[in-house]
């Protein structure tokens, strides 16, 4: 049962909800409690833009067995304009077109589910643009 | 700090050992370390396993190899970090051993991993559950990004990470330990089943069961013992982001270059100094960014120096992987920073046979976790 | 005056045509594509549902509308395929879109109609004055049995319409609803595909209850069909949306516009709603559209909208229906097909 864990990251998953860092601007995605860059503990929160670039990918032939019915899976990368970078699935895609560089926008999908009667799970993924 | 010296070491088979749990494997690497140091006794042991509660249901591993092994109520401690649990559990050792507290520590690793759980869901959890694993990118998946990187960058070559698999399968032929006995062609790896692109069923290593143990003592045992002196004069460990996706680059693996410059500023070595390496080649691609990263080779180049021979056993400037790699050999998560300490070990005391280096007199061990979230290392020299 | 502020569709890229899945069944493709008018359909991703689906059109809506979400009151999300049989598809959209949570929201059922329902409570909150913005979305990603006729209709798509009394692109003129007990087509709890009654569908169903609505609002408006520019209907198929209106005393030329069923199938609850985001996306000030919807059961939602001078602001703020109908189509065979729609039986 993942309800809570799941829940806990809504902010994130389905509004890219981020801290900067007062002192130095870094900005975290998730937001976190000790900015990894200068230690500051004071932030802004901020919410992220939702287009970006694929930095690397790859198309997963094998997966965990919760995703292993949707194979070929394209995950890759992405460079979001802040300068965030996220791990993300990139959906309706012809996975050979992929190229390092595409510009890609992100939309909310079905990410997983918890088993055949438990909750569904959402959140990002890209597509191409 | 006291000289701290590996005297004894064992390991199981590694493979798919049906017939043996995961105690019975522990047990067996543990026993063959002692018989093997020649001690009476030890003060406390160390077991590195990355997922013994996903792989096997059983946890507090610690107290359940001292019980099985014979030696309570000795202090037993499981130390886990993901995939570099083995190196950590050598390290957690070398450290009692040098501050004075013990005097005879043995370090071990184990995995039992053959026995039913979803492996790829297992191994996931190293890396960041809730904005990695939570997308679907498995652990071929992160280090095939990782390989789409360096190729897009440097121009490395599908050919040149199927060189990896090829050089690594030649050396684990060799080795009666492996999991994996046999030669491939760089066609067969170019061929295999696609796992995770670039990435193909050869570019990965395997599920394993296995199990290893070293033995690590005083100098005054090690003397009363009349053993080789085999010293540990490096023991080095780093950390860098748990999400490939927060690095600044994808094409170095940051724990590895902090862990490499520590490790051989401690050892007061170059990299040209070090006779033989065992990396952690989980995926081909590993090996190629490792050898760049502890400095073998220039970035970029790493494809290029498996492709040219530069890595392999015979008439490499740096051999590396000797044993095989995680590639042949098997890497059962927990024992492999273990069974790298034994291969560097057994090279270095002349015991490996059909894979010795000439002359070899400093090895390397280099255990990483994750996507390269740890990384450990360890320098070995013998007197 | 109050009425539609923004609006916005989705489409899904997936096709499968209508050829792929008769040539599975050995049923004759020209009796479908000529017959029912039916060439190809939309196909969800394994990712996308009534909720994604719905999140989408409603972004859009909002994109047009330029509202700041918070002010909208409630969000209510027509649809016979809601993901979940207990726990509300709006709430995983109003946490997408930053609405609420000082917001009502309910999911509605009741086959095709839930959607043109949704929309007609939002503007009945906004014109009693209960909240500024109200949004009403028909979405569906409709399942039809394997082999059965519905296969080739059951589609996937949905639009979104977010009613207010300022800046109003199509105000609201009339609405008319006429609803009776009528069992054409239903899904039983627990059942995973619906079942139909044949041609009781049609007189007793679809073509009772549209010319019911569409006759009472043609007498409460006093405005005759040759005044209106477009009409959209409920399109289950090609044919019976012409057929009705025909009826009804409306011309092809009237109903073409937001006649997208050859090419995207029946989107069920997003069926007439679809169709009329299409309309709006090319309309122009002054004209009148005319709106009846109809869901198994049985019901019709009428409307009667005129277009204001504000639409040509918002037309061009998001992608128009037509696009998402005429591009980036990705076509599947019947196996994907299968998969995707998870016909296929699989251990657990």
């Amino acid at each position: 049962m993942i309800t809570a864990r799941y829940h806990r990251e809504v902010p994130q998953r389905f509004r890219l909800e981020a801290n900067k860092c007062v002192s130095c601007g870094h900005i975290n995605f998730p937001p976190r409690l000790v900015c990894p860059k200068c230690k500051g503990q004071k932030f802004d929160n901020v919410v992220l833009k939702d287009e970006g670039k694929l930095l690397t990918y790859t198309i997963l032939r094998v997966a965990a067995d919760r995703f292993s019915k949707e194979t070929p899976i394209a995950v890759g990368i992405v460079e979001l304009e802040d300068g965030v970078k996220i791990t993300t699935q990139i959906a309706d895609v012809d996975v050979d077109t992929l190229q390092i560089g595409q510009k890609v926008k992100l939309v909310l999908r079905k990410i997983q589910e918890d088993g055949k009667a438990g909750i569904l799970c959402y959140g990002y993924k890209a597509v191409v643009i | 700090m006291r000289d701290v010296f590996v005297i004894g070491a064992g390991m199981t088979k590694f493979g798919e050992l049906w017939e043996k749990s995961i105690k019975d494997i522990f047990v067996e690497a543990g026993l063959k370390a002692i018989e093997d140091a020649g001690v009476g006794y030890i003060d406390s042991l160390y077991v590195g396993a990355m997922s013994s509660g996903l792989f096997v249901g059983q946890e507090h591993l610690g107290a359940v190899m001292a019980d099985y092994l014979g030696v309570n109520p000795v202090p037993a401690t499981r130390v886990e970090s993901a995939c570099a649990s083995g190196g950590v559990s050598f390290r957690q050792a070398y450290l009692e051993v040098a501050s004075g507290a013990s005097d005879i520590v043995l370090a071990g690793g184990v995995e039992k991993m053959t026995d039913g759980a979803d492996v790829t869901d297992a191994l996931a959890t190293a890396a960041d559950q809730e904005y990695e694993v939570y997308h679907g990118v498995t652990f071929p998946g992160l280090y095939a990004m990782i390989a789409k990187a360096h190729m897009h960058q440097y121009g490395t070559t599908r050919q040149q990470l199927a060189a990896v698999a090829v050089k690594n399968h030649r050396n684990g032929a060799k080795n009666p330990n492996a999991q994996f006995r046999f030669e491939v062609t760089l066609e067969q790896v170019l061929n295999s089943t696609r796992v995770a692109d670039p990435l193909g069923l050869l570019d990965c290593s395997p599920v394993s069961d296995g199990g290893a143990a070293v033995i690590l003592v005083s100098a005054e045992v090690a003397r009363n013992l009349k053993k080789p002196l085999i010293r540990v004069i490096a023991s080095s460990q780093a950390s860098d982001t748990i999400a490939l996706h927060s690095r600044p680059s994808f094409t170095t693996i940051g724990s590895v270059v902090k862990a490499a410059e520590k490790a051989y500023k401690m050892a007061g070595i170059k990299p040209t100094d070090v006779n033989l390496c065992e990396v952690h080649d989980c995926f081909t691609i590993a090996e190629i960014v490792v050898s760049e990263d502890l400095g073998f080779f220039e970035k970029g180049k790493g494809g290029e120096a498996v492709e040219k021979g530069l890595t392999a056993l015979e008439g490499g400037k740096m051999p590396i992987n000797t044993s095989g790699g995680l590639k042949s050999k098997g890497h059962p998560v927990g024992a492999t920073g273990i069974a790298q300490i034994i291969e560097v070990y057994e090279q270095l005391s002349g015991k490996a046979g059909a894979r010795q280096v000439k002359n070899a007199r400093i090895g390397m061990a280099q255990n990483m976790g994750g996507s390269g979230a740890s990384c450990v290392i360890h320098i070995l020299e013998v007197k | 005056m109050v009425g539609i502020v923004g609006y916005g569709a989705y489409l899904p890229r997936y096709r499968i045509k209508a050829e792929v899945i008769a040539k599975q069944w050995g049923s004759d493709p020209v009796a479908i594509v000529r017959g029912l008018q039916l060439n190809e359909k939309t196909v969800p991703g394994m990712d996308e549902d009534t909720i994604t689906i719905s999140v989408e059109a409603a972004k859009n809506a909002v994109r047009r509308a330029q509202i700041n979400p918070q002010e909208i009151g409630a969000v209510y999300i027509g649809s016979e395929s809601h993901p979940y049989a207990v726990k509300p598809s709006g709430t995983i959209l109003i946490d997408a879109l930053g609405i609420g949570p000082d917001v009502h929201v309910a999911s509605y059922e009741f086959a095709c109609k839930a959607g043109s329902e949704a929309m007609f409570v939002a503007y009945s909150l906004v014109k009693a004055g209960e909240m500024k913005y109200a949004m009403g979305i028909g979405a569906d990603t409709s399942q039809g049995a394997p082999g059965d006729a519905l296969e080739y209709s059951a589609s996937a798509g949905g639009a979104a319409f977010i009613m207010g009394k300022e800046k109003v692109v199509a105000e609201i003129l009339f609405t008319h609803s006429y609803t009776s007990d009528t069992p054409d087509f239903w899904r039983r709890e627990g059942e995973y595909y619906p079942r139909h009654g044949g041609r009781f569908t049609g007189e007793p169903a679809y073509f009772r209850h549209i010319i019911g609505a569409g006759i009472a609002l043609l007498e409460k408006s006093k405005i005759s069909p040759k005044d209106f520019k477009y009409a959209v209907f409920h399109m289950p198929n090609g044919k019976f949306p012409m057929e009705v209106g025909k009826r009804l005393g409306f011309t092809k030329e009237q109903i073409e516009t937001g006649w997208l069923v050859p090419y995207m199938g029946n989107t069920y609850s997003g069926s007439s709603p679809t169709g009329l985001a299409a309309i709006l996306d090319v309309a122009k000030p002054g004209d009148l559209i005319f709106m009846v919807s109809f869901g198994s059961g049985a019901g019709s939602d009428g409307f009667i909208f005129r277009v204001t001078d504000e639409i040509t602001k918002v037309q061009d703020r998001a992608v128009k229906t037509r696009e998402l109908l005429d591009n980036n189509k990705i076509y599947l065979n019947y196996g994907e097909y299968a998969k995707f729609r998870r016909k296929i039986k699989l251990n657990e």
